[in-house]
């Protein structure tokens, strides 16, 4: 400042300066910790009370980790191994429960010889996935294509699947890799079958079954596109009613017909077979799958401007969110019963499934309300000024900045209902945590048995969820436009 | 008054012809039991270009949102290019999809590219082929400068960029009509000269043009007829020259001593 004098305020810069690189940031441990550790005597103290808690849970469960014990048949065997080998007053864990039984944790009730059914169907699961969550990424899905088609190739082999179906897979994963690297989006085509493919291979029977209830949208579709000529209400009301017409009258006939024509059957697995891990991923990967829809549905019907969409809306979520997922899932046990009409069932799973479903909606369609809410009203405006017509502004304008913005709620509601799948132990499903692990204990060899199958069961939800909370931060990284 | 205004203006294009692009009949408008807009009466004819002025709150921005039924208006006639605004939806859309919009704060999505922006709406409204679409958006962009900008996203441009991109975005549509609601109230002054040159162009190759603004040396430039609003009225208008040098009504002659008076 020496150039301007005290009574002088007049002043010219005769050049600019370059710009110039910032100062070298102090680095190192000791930096760090001092910075974040050991600011002051209130931070001091912090960190050393942590230290203390930590050290205190890991002293006192470490010898129990360290001490356990993964090859033995019963809890007796362990506790034998456990006191012969660390003395008689040594804790140990028995993972050898989980070395016996992972299967039922896995699989539930399902027959043995059939476990490549569900195995197949989880890993073509990730063929289906992978154009929709990494459609952006070649290299991603490329990594996660490749690595699915080991595992899942591995795990039918060492779960004897049929050379058939073995073959089958292979073609469909190396095809699926094959696209995702040439035409990524032809492979949203599977991902559309998938579903119905999905629960043929899980519950076995005809194909003609699912095959029916796919023909019904696209008799309904039809007819839209035929009276949409004529009346664009009509359209709409035939675009839902018809295929439930079809579902109700036709379908179940015509199925058996087709199935007496050409069989496609493959050994048919009852619902009350399915347990552990399969049952949680089935509710739980349906239930998001369909929840998310239909929460959008929801929370833009909750902002439209027709009264009667708006209350129908109002009412439904406001219901839903009222009552415990619990009621809810024993209303579809014991309630939906007494309003079918008498000789009508359907499925358990399906009921807990729609229940499910019907339950994250409500939560979900408030999360995405939010990131409605969010957006400024020019968007909407501008939308409106350029001819866009209401869905298309809600699906090309609207949407894609709300959905971004409730990226984490959405997550969580996903997280949470998948954990919540776990509930369906009240209504006499095998849920992993509860029922599953009630059963193995009802063998006298793991009488007794209690924190290892939690601690086995809850990290590979940890895993999943985890998983779940990486991805949505993936994505919202990936999404990032705002660059400000 | 305004330095902003410094080249001159091609008028061989700017003609004005006897075809009514819009026509504005004894129209009210309320917001609850506040009475916005009362008996506005206004024909716009092909190639006009007009400004609004008057001052905040006077209901100039609510009647230019009214001509594409941004608001709606509840009693009166409001016709553009012979189309008639009612609640008919296919109608607003059609209305719409006509007459262009450039809104204070640009609204641009900002969740798409440039490019993106512009070509949306010829795509999914006019079902325009994308590679046509593109075209024309990469036309309109040289037009208003940024052909280089086409990639990035409108959060990586600055303010006066990001207007002419919403001016592009316009043109794309191919619009009879463009109505400008304040384009450069939220800008630096550095930028609403670049943005002003762009709308001169527009005027010259005669664009039918309303334009709330409170640029008076644009309104001297280029306009062929000047409104003054107040208490949601049309309280004086007429050609610029008369308008600034003989204003007729004590409330017109206040505004312009207050607005030009330094």
């Amino acid at each position: 400042m020496s150039e301007i004098h005290a009574h002088t305020v007049s002043f010219v810069r005769d050049s600019m300066l370059p710009p110039a690189p910032p100062p070298e940031k102090e680095a190192g441990v000791v930096k760090w910790m001092r910075a974040n550790l050991f600011s002051g005597p209130v931070n001091t103290a912090l960190t050393v009370i942590g230290v203390m808690i930590v050290w205190f849970l890991v002293s006192h469960f470490w010898d129990w980790f360290a001490h356990s014990v993964w090859h033995a048949d019963s809890l007796g065997e362990c506790r034998r191994i456990i006191a012969e080998t660390w003395g008689e007053d040594a804790r140990g864990a028995c993972f050898g429960v989980i070395r016996e039984r992972w299967n039922q944790y896995i699989f539930g009730f399902y027959p043995p010889h059939l476990y490549w059914r569900p195995t197949m169907a989880f890993g073509l699961m990730f063929v289906a996935l992978t154009p929709m969550l990494f459609a952006e990424s070649r290299q991603i899905r490329r990594v996660v294509l490749v690595v699915t088609a080991i595992v899942t190739l591995w795990a039918m082999v060492a779960l004897n699947a049929p050379a058939g179906w073995l073959v089958f897979a292979a073609v469909v994963l190396i095809g699926g890799l094959a696209l995702s690297e040439i035409r990524p989006s032809s492979l949203l085509v599977f991902s559309l079958l998938y579903p119905f493919l999905g629960v043929w291979w899980l519950w076995g029977g005809s194909l003609w079954g699912p095959i029916f209830v796919l023909v019904g949208p696209l008799l309904g579709w039809l007819a839209f596109r035929i009276i949409g000529r004529f009346s664009s209400i009509l359209a709409s009301i035939a675009l839902i009613v018809v295929p439930v017409l079809f579902w109700i009258f036709l379908a179940g006939d015509a199925a058996r017909d087709a199935e007496n024509l050409l069989s496609l059957s493959i050994t048919p697995v009852s619902s009350d077979r399915f347990g552990g891990f399969l049952l949680s991923i089935t509710i739980g990967v349906a239930g998001i799958a369909l929840s998310l829809p239909l929460g959008i549905i929801l929370a833009l019907a909750r902002r439209s401007d027709m009264f009667l969409v708006k209350s129908l809306a109002v009412v439904f979520i406001e219901f839903i969110r009222g009552v415990p997922l619990i009621s809810l899932l024993f209303v579809a046990s014991l309630l939906l019963n007494y309003f079918l009409p008498p000789g009508v069932t359907f499925d358990i799973i399906l009921r807990v499934i729609i229940m499910v479903t019907l339950f994250s909606a409500a939560y979900m369609a408030e999360v995405i309300r939010g990131g409605l809410a969010a957006l400024p009203r020019g968007q909407y405006e501008a939308a409106d000024a350029l001819g866009l017509d209401y869905w298309k502004a809600q699906r090309l304008i609207v949407l894609p900045q709300a959905l971004k913005i409730s990226i984490p709620g959405i997550v969580s509601t996903f997280i949470g209902m998948f954990k919540d799948t776990t509930l369906v132990v009240f209504v006499g499903l095998y849920d992993p945590l509860k029922a599953m692990s009630d059963a193995v204990r009802a063998n006298i060899a793991w009488k007794g048995i209690y924190w290892e199958p939690f601690i086995f069961v809850g990290a590979i939800f940890f895993i999943i969820c985890f998983g779940m909370s990486r991805y949505s931060m993936y994505l919202e990284r990936r999404l990032a436009r705002d660059h400000r | 008054m305004s330095e902003t205004i410094t080249r001159d203006i091609d008028r061989s294009q700017m003609q004005v012809s006897d075809e009514v692009a819009i026509e504005i009949r004894n129209m009210n408008k309320w917001y609850g039991t506040f009475h916005v807009l009362r008996d506005i009466n206004l024909t716009v004819h092909r190639g006009e270009r007009i400004v609004i002025a008057g001052p905040s709150g006077s209901g100039k921005s609510t009647l230019i949102r009214c001509i594409n039924r941004l608001e709606e208006h509840q009693a009166g006639h409001i016709v553009v290019d012979g189309v008639e605004l009612t609640s008919d939806i296919k109608n607003i859309d059609k209305v719409r999809s006509e007459v262009g919009m450039v809104f204070q704060h640009f609204n641009l999505f900002p969740h798409l590219t440039i490019l993106e922006n512009c070509t949306l709406a010829p795509i999914w409204v006019r079902k325009i082929p994308k590679k046509q679409a593109e075209e024309t958006a990469m036309h309109f962009l040289s037009k208003v400068k940024i052909p280089e900008q086409a990639d990035k996203y409108p959060g990586q441009l600055s303010g006066g960029q990001q207007q002419r991109v919403a001016i592009a975005r316009s043109l794309c549509m191919r619009p009879r009509i463009m109505l400008f609601d304040e384009p450069t109230s939220a800008l630096d002054p550095e930028m609403i000269k670049e943005v002003l040159d762009t709308m001169i162009e527009l005027a010259e190759e005669g664009m039918t043009m309303l334009c709330v603004t409170h640029e008076m040396g644009f309104a001297q430039a280029v306009a062929n007829r000047v409104i003054f609003m107040d208490q949601g009225q049309i309280v004086e208008q007429n050609n610029p020259h008369d308008f600034f040098n003989n204003p007729q009504s004590e409330r017109t002659k206040l505004f312009l001593s207050q607005i030009l008076g330094h």
